[in-house]
């Protein structure tokens, strides 16, 4: 019986393979692109771990100098003989003619266990090798493939390390980088018995292991954002996955019914439905995970260069197959299969065995249904906007997105339904009249689709939005916050006494540039010095500020303080705030610090000198005549033969900033077209079942007058109508998805705020696209209906029907 | 390269894997200096390290009676082992060096161990003033002047959860074994230089876990260098010192084989220190009970003969799980023996796979 | 106003051509009533669409009012059918989306003759004023097709085809319905074709021609081309 019902209940998708086609593709580009955007973020993730778990930096304490100098070999050995199990590290930068390479020399003897040295270095090179001149260099296979620095031991590949790290010996960085004090020192996790605790045996200061790495935190903005473009696509495929479905199911009705009244058990009916929906799954899933793997792989090099410029954080460019995602691709789209047949399976599980088998439009759904859900989408605002005004965490505000997003898809077939019924006053002719009565009518079966297009669209001009803002914003912020025009670092302090001698005839002012590592409010952050000048008086971004807030400053009875403290600890004007244990300063301004994922407080020059008279004055920035930078800045490389990281003028990382911007741009866009494709996709697939549905309301108005060719025309304009009506619906969505973004999400997630900016050239060409999309997806409908055999039309007038 | 496959290298070898078993003492000692009969020792220089030769040690272990009457042991092991035969400064690691330290009750055994490299000053061993040292481990020289170095030691070592602190004073001579100090490891030559301090009376303190324990006993300490001193179808060996009731001693140790028989030697002690050398043969060792120790199969009781002696007993352990799970592992712990003699001694067991 | 010759007709199946007319022939006068009888498949609705210019013959040549329906593209049919011809089918066939006042008036104003005063007196010869703002899906199924009646007769063509226009009606109702027919077809001087298998309802108009296997019969009835 099983298999006879199989037999019957498969027939289906032979007489249909557009469906079956459609069915799949929608499943599988789902999968895609949600899985495609988590393996870029697995690939990014397990870089960030690849990186924090080098040496164990995860899990293990370090000791380092608090002005950030090494530490001196027999500050290490002392402690050594003194029992401690510490392990020294030489962290280097080797710099080539376009070629850098970080250093890691490690002393593979001492290290602790959880530093996991021997797992990174692998069995591949005998100890002896190792220790012994010239070493060896393990590198990741796409290290070894860039230029690098020249005079390099033999480099042995290793897959254990994140891009751009070189792990050696401690005896061949120190050859290679002329340094024999260790940069810090490792804390193994359990210490000797009978020895007093470590922080009270050393000056050096000894931090915690960061949980979570540096790293991810600073990227985590980036990748919420890619995971919300995957989940959005997800959610617009389901679009086409619940209609291809619906359709399947209501068209087999007849079948479904005929199976049980030949004695076919309802339970294992819907046993065998839900046994063919998981294997279009499993198909789909697979296909999809290949397509996101493509997608990724396609994608990546431009996600690398995004993170390399944007954080700093060195992710692969290759990508590499992990399990991880590729089974969760499959989970998705399993769970996708499942949310988008559970209505249609409670339909068929509901079924009456004797109900008359005529077949009921399926998309034709009630004014009553429209208006529950209009309703519902009401309660969703009103708890959109409650989140969005008190909410006070993450979760709030993503909460607050969701209920916007669905709101604004449950709102769309009603407000779509006004908006025709208004449009139809205006129609001057009986054909356009009917035209949009027939639309309002066709609403419900297309609404899914549109419902998909208005999120894709608002999810583009919310996310667009948000960049632009943050482009605008971070650009202009650039230029208040890099007023100086030079910024140098000297290696040593001697020699930042010299650069200073040697500026200070040829340009209008030197201002140093310290800061220390603090606990502010419980957490690390930095504290900064600076001189009392007119560049900080003059540009630097202050959102709010006491009235003699630079005079305060300089005299040192006041601090400023960034963005993020201020909106975390709620601090303002007139605080105080610890700066150290028993030593606060009241707040006199509150800057803007985009990009920062800690907190900063900036107190005056003398003061900082006061309280941190160790802190070497390495850095300084230089203000002088912007025709003149290049001549000083030749003359400094000439003089003190500065590396090029060490001397760094303003345009430059200005604009680097700009350019890694328009790599997340290049990503961010290609994601939106993305989106858009696969909803146009579910307009197509919507407006494809309609055809075959709407050829009873068609064939009388043929019959009536009207030739093929002017209703294929009208199928066109309505569906560009529907599509140009959900865009400009989509606009209000897409600039409250992103009032969230920036003045929620952002604020809770990094603690800045964002002026939104709008960019209403960029709405001007995404509305073409989706007129584009819409006519590109009505297109081959109307084609169809344009060149129908009058028979098929006639065939609605048969008697036998 | 894992750390545990580095380090036999670091007792024994020069660069060779433990695969190779004790067999990879056998390598050819080219560059280092190979030990030579008719050895003549200077003091202290000697007691000092011999950068020129691939490995040695300072191995000193102690049978102890705790104040609340149990018997316990400790060992206290410097390893050196040369990359190059010569020192080096700075990172340059020429020389590396291992420590073991271990600490051996009725019902735990105790152990740690340290690495490191010399040239930094991290480990090293300094002749005069004597000092053997990795990090905070040490087995300091607390001899008068003019008295031999070893001739009184404060030795001591930290792990985890254990720690001891002792005093060390000789009643005796160095002994000088095999051909007097030359000591002959295979059939086929492989030698050694091979002297001890067999005549330590010992008092301190250990801590452990459960609080702090006054012991007083005696301890046995050996210096040993070489470049190749094992033959290459050697993997493995059983070393014993037994202490009798006249104050006379015993070494043995019998050098395992894969395709030979077990090659043995030994030194009778004599309560004077007059040290007389059995030549392979003389020495029986016969394993009589085996145990389970982390895995493998030990023989964790022996008979051990000496015929021109009239010796016969019958060894047990203190702890048959004596273990040292170092990175390069073996047994390592106190004995007591019955028989033709009654006494205390110390077993030592490598190469059991 | 009407004349058909020697129309000829196929429908392509697996097991070849069907011929579904073999050269039927026939003529009506302006404001005739003829009934177009026979078994199913027989024909009856093909030729029906064929003068309706719904379909095109193989062979043979359909005049309505003067204009040969074979010279017409696409276009020209579909002004054919808005402006000479009204089809009334059995499943009354009214666009569900608009209202009934506007499924009255929707074919006189594609046709640009939309005429308010005959729209409202159709509706209320009919019995339909009542109902004017509702949708068809709200009326009875007589009352569907009282709309699908007016609908056709608002643009006044020359000739009404009519297939099984009662089909789906009970016998009273279906009678009621085709009495309004010919009663307002009579004042207006529209002809009318119908097809029907109920001879019963055939001998209420004032021609009848029977086909059968393609060929009108001469069953004495009406005026088959001679």
């Amino acid at each position: 019986m099983t298999r006879a019902a199989c037999a019957a209940l498969l027939s289906h998708w032979r007489r249909h393979p557009g469906q079956c086609l459609t069915l799949i593709l929608g499943l599988a580009l789902a999968t895609a692109l949600w899985s495609g955007v988590q393996a870029i973020n697995a690939e990014a993730r397990a870089s960030y771990d690849r990186a924090a778990a080098v040496l164990g930096q995860d899990q293990l304490a370090r000791l380092t100098r608090a002005d950030g100098l090494p530490v001196p070999l027999a500050e290490y050995v002392a402690l050594r003989r003194a029992g401690y199990l510490v392990s020294p590290v030489i962290e280097a930068e080797l710099a080539g003619p376009g070629a850098r390479l970080r250093l890691l020399g490690i002393d593979p003897l001492t290290t602790p266990p959880e530093a996991q040295a021997p797992a990174l270095v692998g069995g591949e090179i005998p100890f002896e090798a190792f220790v012994t001149a010239p070493g060896r260099l393990l590198v990741a296979a796409e290290t070894a493939a860039r230029p690098l620095p020249a005079d390099l031991p033999p480099l042995v590949i290793t897959s254990r390390l994140a891009p751009g790290t070189a792990l050696t010996d401690i005896a061949t960085a120190a050859r290679l980088s002329g340094r024999s004090d260790p940069s810090y020192l490792l804390v193994a996790p359990v210490q000797p018995s009978g020895l007093p605790p470590l922080a009270e045996a050393t000056v050096l200061t000894l931090s915690t292991p960061q949980s979570g790495t540096d790293i991810g935190r600073l990227t985590d903005s980036f990748h919420l954002n890619l995971t919300a473009f995957g989940l959005l696509a997800f959610a617009v495929g389901l679009f086409i996955v619940h209609a291809a479905i619906g359709l399947a199911f209501e068209q087999r009705r007849t079948s479904f019914r005929t199976l049980r009244a030949l004695g076919l058990p309802l339970r294992r009916l819907v046993t065998l439905l839900a046994v063919e929906l998981t294997v279009f799954a499993l198909i789909a899933g697979l296909i999809g995970i290949v397509l996101g793997y493509i997608i990724a792989a396609a994608l990546l090099p431009g996600v690398a260069g995004t993170l390399r410029g944007l954080y700093g954080a060195e992710i692969s460019g290759q990508l590499a197959f992990r399990p991880v995602w590729a089974v969760t691709g499959m989970g998705i789209a399993l769970i996708g299969t499942a949310a988008a047949s559970v209505q249609a399976l409670l339909r068929v599980a509901r079924l009456p065995l004797l109900a008359p088998a005529q077949p009921r439009a399926w998309a034709m759904a009630s004014g009553q249904a429209m208006r529950g859900q209009m309703t519902i989408a009401i309660g969703l605002f009103a708890a959109a906007f409650l989140l969005g005004a008190f909410g006070t965490s993450l979760i709030a505000g993503f909460a607050c997105l969701a209920a916007l997003l669905v709101g604004a898809a449950l709102a769309l077939p009603s407000l779509l339904t006004a908006l025709l019924r208004l449009a139809t006053r205006f129609a001057t002719t009986p054909f356009r009249e009917w035209l949009l009565a027939d639309t309002r009518q066709q609403l419900p079966g297309l609404s899914m689709a549109l419902m998909a297009l208005l999120l894709a669209l608002a999810a583009n001009i919310g996310v667009s939005t948000m960049v632009g803002s943050f482009r605008g914003t971070f650009t202009g912020w650039l230029d208040q916050r890099l007023a100086s025009e030079l910024y140098v670092t000297a290696r040593t302090p001697s020699e930042a006494t010299a650069i200073r001698a040697t500026l200070l005839p040829r340009t209008d002012a030197v201002l140093p540039i310290v800061s220390a590592p603090v606990t502010l409010a419980g957490q690390p952050a930095e504290l900064y010095g600076i001189a009392d000048h007119a560049t900080y008086r003059d540009n630097w971004p202050l959102l709010s500020a006491a009235p003699d807030v630079w005079a305060q400053v300089a005299a040192g009875e006041a601090a400023l303080i960034n963005e993020q403290l201020s909106r975390r600890e709620r601090l303002s004007i007139g605080d105080p705030v610890t700066l150290q244990p028993g030593w606060a300063l009241p707040i006199a301004g509150v800057y803007s610090d985009y990009g920062n994922p800690v907190g900063q407080a900036i107190i005056g020059l003398d003061l900082f000198t006061d309280r941190f008279p160790d802190i070497p004055q390495l850095r300084m920035a230089i203000r002088v005549p912007a025709d003149r930078v290049p001549a000083v800045a030749d003359a400094l490389r000439a003089e003190f033969d500065l590396p090029t990281a060490n001397l760094i003028d303003q345009e430059e990382i200005k604009r680097f900033s700009l350019r890694i911007f328009e790599q997340t741009f290049l990503v961010t866009g290609a994601l939106n077209i993305l989106t858009l494709g696969v909803a146009s996709l579910a307009l197509l697939t919507s407006l494809l079942t309609l055809a075959g549905m709407r050829l009873p309301q068609l064939a009388p108005i043929w019959a009536l007058g009207q030739t093929r060719a002017a209703l294929a025309r009208a199928e066109l304009a309505r569906t560009t109508l529907l599509a140009f009506l959900t865009f400009a619906l989509a606009i209000p969505v897409g600039l409250a998805l992103a009032w969230v973004l920036l003045a929620v999400v952002n604020v809770e997630a990094f603690g800045w705020r964002l002026p939104m900016q709008i960019f209403p050239v960029d709405w001007l060409r995404l509305g073409l696209y989706a007129l584009l999309a819409a006519l590109l997806a009505a297109a081959w409908p109307a084609w169809r209906l344009a060149h129908i055999a009058p028979s098929t039309l006639l065939k609605v007038f048969a008697h036998e029907r | 390269m894992n750390a545990r496959l580095w380090l036999p290298m670091l007792v024994l070898t020069a660069g060779q894997a433990l695969s190779q078993g004790f067999a990879g003492l056998g390598t050819d000692a080219e560059g280092f200096a190979v030990p030579a009969p008719e050895p003549q020792f200077a003091f202290p220089a000697d007691h000092g390290p011999h950068p020129a030769y691939r490995i040695e040690w300072w191995y000193l272990t102690a049978t102890l009676t705790g104040a609340d009457g149990r018997d316990y042991g400790i060992q206290w092991t410097l390893f050196r082992s040369a990359l190059r035969p010569e020192e080096a400064e700075g990172w340059d690691a020429a020389q590396l060096w291992m420590g073991h330290a271990g600490l051996t009750t009725e019902d735990t055994h105790f152990y740690a161990e340290r690495l490191g490299r010399g040239g930094v000053g991290q480990a090293g061993v300094t002749p005069e003033p004597f000092e053997a040292w990795i990090d905070d481990w040490a087995m300091i020289s607390t001899a008068p002047t003019g008295a031999d170095a070893l001739s009184a030691l404060a030795v001591t070592a930290r792990g985890p959860d254990f720690s001891y602190d002792l005093d060390l004073r000789a009643t005796g001579p160095l002994v000088f074994h095999g051909d007097g100090g030359y000591s002959v490891k295979s059939a086929d030559g492989q030698a050694s230089y091979y002297y001890s301090q067999p005549f330590y009376e010992v008092s301190g303190r250990l801590t452990l876990p459960d609080g702090a324990m006054e012991v007083t006993g005696s301890a046995w300490l050996d210096r040993e260098w070489s470049s190749q001193p094992l033959s290459a179808d050697q993997n493995g060996w059983d070393w014993f010192s037994l202490q009798f009731a006249d104050g006379a001693r015993l070494m043995g140790f019998g050098l395992r084989s894969a395709t030979r028989p077990t090659y043995t030697s030994a030194t009778w002690i004599g309560p004077d220190g007059t040290a007389t050398a059995y030549p392979d043969g003389a020495l029986r060792l016969t394993p009589l009970r085996t145990e389970n120790v982390a895995g493998r199969d030990v023989p964790v009781e022996w008979r051990v003969e000496l015929a021109a002696r009239g010796i016969d007993v019958e060894t047990i352990p203190l702890n048959p799980q004596s273990w040292m799970g170092t990175s390069f592992p073996y047994w390592e712990g106190p004995i007591r023996f019955t028989g033709s003699h009654e006494g205390r001694g110390y077993l030592e067991m490598t190469g059991y796979e | 106003m009407l004349s058909v010759t020697d129309i000829h007709k196929s429908f392509e199946t697996e097991d070849g051509p069907l011929p579904v007319l073999r050269g039927v022939s026939l003529t009506m006068a302006p404001g005739d009533t003829l009934a177009l009888t026979g078994e199913s498949g027989s024909g009856k609705s093909t030729l029906l669409h064929l003068i309706g210019g719904l379909d095109t013959a193989d062979k043979g040549r359909i005049e309505v009012d003067g204009v040969d329906l074979s010279a017409l593209d696409d276009a020209g049919r579909a002004r054919l059918r808005r402006d000479m011809v009204g089809l009334i089918f059995q499943q009354f066939n009214l666009i569900p989306s608009l209202t009934v006042a506007q499924n009255l008036s929707f074919q006189a104003r594609l046709a640009g003759r939309h005429d308010a005063a005959w729209v409202d007196e159709l509706a209320k010869r009919l019995g339909l004023s009542e109902h004017l703002a509702r949708y068809p899906e709200q009326l009875s199924g007589g009352q569907q097709q009282r709309v699908a009646i007016g609908r056709t007769l608002a643009t006044r063509p020359r000739v009404v085809l009519a297939d099984e226009p009662t089909g789906n009606l009970d016998e009273t109702t279906g009678d009621t319905v085709l009495g309004l027919l010919l009663e307002l077809a009579a004042e207006t001087g529209t002809a009318i074709l119908m097809v029907t298998h109920s001879t019963r309802l055939a001998h209420r108009l004032a021609h009848q021609v029977h086909l059968t296997k393609g060929r009108l019969g001469s069953a004495g009835l009406g005026r088959a081309a001679e």
